[in-house]
């Protein structure tokens, strides 16, 4: 199963290295990874997706405790989330008439054009995972270019 | 204003540090030249950086303080790294310090650079790269504070060059501030109330006792519960001198290579108490067979180590010196039967006296040292055959005493872990065993013994083969010995006269009680050899995905043909 972890961190240079490090060599797979800074500059944040049974998952845990510079640990798959990834995506434009019809599937999807070229759109879509695999898909008939995601990020809803 | 390098000695010294192992060089020539003007540390030069962290290990077990090593940067650091991995795994507390190059050389591959902070990564508890003079007083305090607290490990700090010399305004350091490091060490209140209960409830409990009793001091408290109980103990190798091994209710060590009655009462058990250990594959043998009768209580400082290998029913995190204390606090529970007393007499180790006639055994050289040694003595072994032999067969009294690389198994250990411990203890008998593979690779730390007039009394155990490897195939590859065997091996007796040591060889039993008394007795370095037959293996012994109970004992390998003879 996934589960996504929150994970706060000094913001300092390495600590990112030191986690990830730590995944590669107790065996575990980083599914995606997405890490920025918080409302506090001194502290970062790693939202991490990663896929294991719970004995792996409380190990992950455990292990990135023990990092001197992990501050604190969250597993949130089973809290109400709100969760985002984004996506930018290159899609050829063969003629007027595909244009067109590009537009409108992205008017419904409420994504946004941020760049046109004479044969060539580029999209950025956000949104949770399926909302974005769904637009993939719904452009994949008009040839992609070029493609490029983040992974997810997340937050717990409500006052906690 | 003063240099980086001063304030770093300055701050060493604040922490109490005495000792120094170190080796220069380039990127460290600043730190060595501000140590030349400290009055309180004293620096012992090694031969190689291995055996600074070494021997920074055995002066760190055998005190119970954090041992220090130093070296330069590139192939000083790369050096350290056996040694920092062996006391990582052995959770023992090093404050290990580079030289590196300028700030400005870093990522350019400078002369001598190697990514010290990258390499060090997976074998530290933590480490730094020093990029301001400004943060050594705050990073030189956290660093002892992590490498000490909780589970305690080997924290590295990387000094570029100019960071040493560099002006800056010295500013004290006094508390520690890590919001992401907060080691929890009193026990949770009801989780004690659980384990009183499965111990009432145990009719065959036993202990296990593993090396977080001696990094917590827990001994005393150790002994007053095992007492009022009546509880049997087995220790790990690293628990070894947890519980004086005289002790009637000290059944020694368990594991593959454990003593028959240790691997028995485990089996037999119905409540295996684990303090301060981490269930390695050697201890338990195959884990799905591991104590079956069992429920397990499981107490340990370090939350990841629960329930890591083992199923565990109870788990109790914090530190075992204040959680034995709040045990016996609340201790109402009477001692309990012996029931495992007609096991243990069953199945007592061989023990080859030396009365007996014939051939010269490495379990006769053990039962000759307990007779001869005095209970100060501090041993440190090698690893191998010899160190098994020692773990199984010696009478470890102290805490703090016997020494030896657990986790890591790093051959090269005992003559450097062995200076450390001397140079901590200059009075106590420092006793290294060691054997004829392990002694070559540490070998080149005779000229720390040498320099440092450190009365070191090496044994090595010479069957002119790596016998623990040899023994691993005959168990698994039919006896086809390769690269076990030393076809010609260099005469340590004029080795240890270059290196100004009493020198003694042993090859009859009628010869080995004698020459240890005047081995000894002798006031400085003494090397004694003891010649026995490479046929010798260790037993018992549990192979591969076998239970503890299910130890062989038979001399396998005698049955196979001999190649190196």
């Amino acid at each position: 199963m996934k589960h996504t972890l929150a994970v706060l961190v000094e913001n300092r240079p390495g600590v990112l290295s030191k986690v990830a490090g730590l995944f590669a060599r107790r065996g575990y797979n980083i599914e995606s990874l997405v890490v920025g800074e918080t409302e506090d500059r001194t502290v970062s944040r790693i939202t991490l997706v990663v896929e294991g049974d719970e004995r792996v998952i409380e190990q992950v845990s455990k292990q990135l405790n023990k990092q001197v510079d992990v501050i604190k640990i969250q597993d949130i798959t089973a809290e109400e989330t709100v969760d985002r990834q984004m996506l930018l995506i290159k899609v050829s434009v063969a003629d007027q008439a595909a244009r067109q019809e590009i537009l409108q599937l992205m008017e419904i999807f409420r994504c946004r054009v941020v760049d046109i070229g004479r044969r060539s759109l580029i999209i950025e879509a956000t949104g949770e995972e399926g909302k974005i695999e769904a637009v993939i898909q719904s452009l994949r008939p008009f040839g992609i270019k070029e493609l490029v995601r983040t992974g997810k990020v997340a937050m717990v809803r409500g006052a906690k | 204003m003063e240099p980086g390098a001063e304030i770093l000695v300055k701050c060493l010294e604040k922490e109490g540090v005495e000792i120094i192992f170190g080796y220069p060089g380039g990127a460290a020539l600043e730190i060595f030249d501000a140590l030349h003007k400290s009055q309180k540390i004293k620096t012992v030069l090694v031969r190689q950086e291995q055996g600074a962290a070494h021997a920074a290990n055995g002066y760190a077990r055998t005190t119970g303080k954090v041992g220090v090593c130093l070296a330069t940067s590139g192939p000083g650091a790369t050096n350290l790294i056996t040694g920092i991995a062996t006391a990582y795994m052995d959770s023992i507390p090093l404050v290990i310090i580079t030289g590196q190059v300028s700030t400005g050389m870093v990522g350019t591959d400078a002369f001598q650079e190697v990514d010290t902070t990258g390499i060090s990564e997976p074998i530290t508890k933590h480490n730094y790269l020093v990029k301001d003079a400004k943060q050594l007083p705050r990073i030189i305090k956290e660093a002892f504070y992590i490498a000490e607290s909780g589970r305690p490990g080997p924290v590295l700090i990387d000094i570029p060059k100019d960071v040493s010399s560099s002006q800056v305004e010295y500013e004290e350091c006094n508390s520690v501030v890590l919001r992401g490091y907060k080691p929890n060490l009193v026990g949770n209140k009801r989780q004690i109330k659980q384990v009183l209960k499965y111990i009432r409830k145990a009719k065959r409990p036993l202990i296990c006792a593993g090396g977080g009793v001696i990094s917590s001091q827990a001994e005393e408290e150790l002994l007053q519960l095992v007492e009022k109980l009546q509880i049997p103990v087995v220790n790990t190798l690293m628990g070894l001198g947890s519980i004086p091994r005289r002790h009637p209710l000290s059944l020694g060590m368990l594991g593959t290579y454990g003593l028959a009655q240790a691997n028995l009462v485990v089996q037999s058990c119905d409540l295996f108490i684990a303090l301060g250990m981490r269930f390695d594959d050697r201890v338990t043998g195959c884990v799905e067979k591991f104590a079956p009768q069992a429920e397990i209580i499981h107490i340990d400082v370090d939350t990841a180590e629960i329930g890591k290998n083992v199923r565990v029913d109870v788990p109790l995190v914090g530190d075992l010196k204040i959680i034995l204390g709040q045990i016996l606090e609340d201790l109402s529970i009477g001692s309990k039967e012996a029931w495992w007393l007609k096991l243990s007499n069953d199945h007592v180790l061989p023990t080859d006296k030396l009365e007996e006639e014939g051939e010269l055994t490495p379990r006769k050289i053990i039962s000759a040292l307990n007779n001869i040694l005095p209970e100060n003595a501090i041993i440190t072994t090698d690893v191998g055959q010899h160190q098994m032999w020692a773990a199984q067969g010696l009478k470890i009294e102290r805490t703090r005493s016997f020494i030896s690389s657990g986790g890591l198994g790093t051959m090269g250990y005992g003559i450097p872990a062995g200076i450390g411990a001397q140079v901590a203890f200059p009075k106590r008998p420092v006793i290294v065993i060691t054997g004829d593979g392990s002694f070559q690779m540490g070998m080149s730390e005779l000229g720390t013994c040498l320099e440092e007039e450190l009365p070191l009394k090496i044994i090595i155990f010479n069957n002119r083969a790596l016998g623990m490897v040899k023994q691993l195939q005959d168990l698994y590859c039919e006896g086809r010995h390769v690269s076990v065997h030393f076809k010609r091996t260099p005469d340590f007796r004029y080795l240890a006269q270059a290196y100004g040591a009493l020198s003694l060889r042993v090859e009859k039993q009628e010869e080995l009680a004698e020459n240890l008394e005047k081995f000894l007795n002798y006031p400085g370095l003494a090397i004694l050899e003891i010649l026995f037959s490479p046929s010798h293996n260790v037993y018992p012994v549990v192979l591969n995905g076998k239970g503890l109970d299910e130890m062989i004992w038979e001399d396998v390998e005698r049955d196979h043909k001999e190649v190196g003879k």
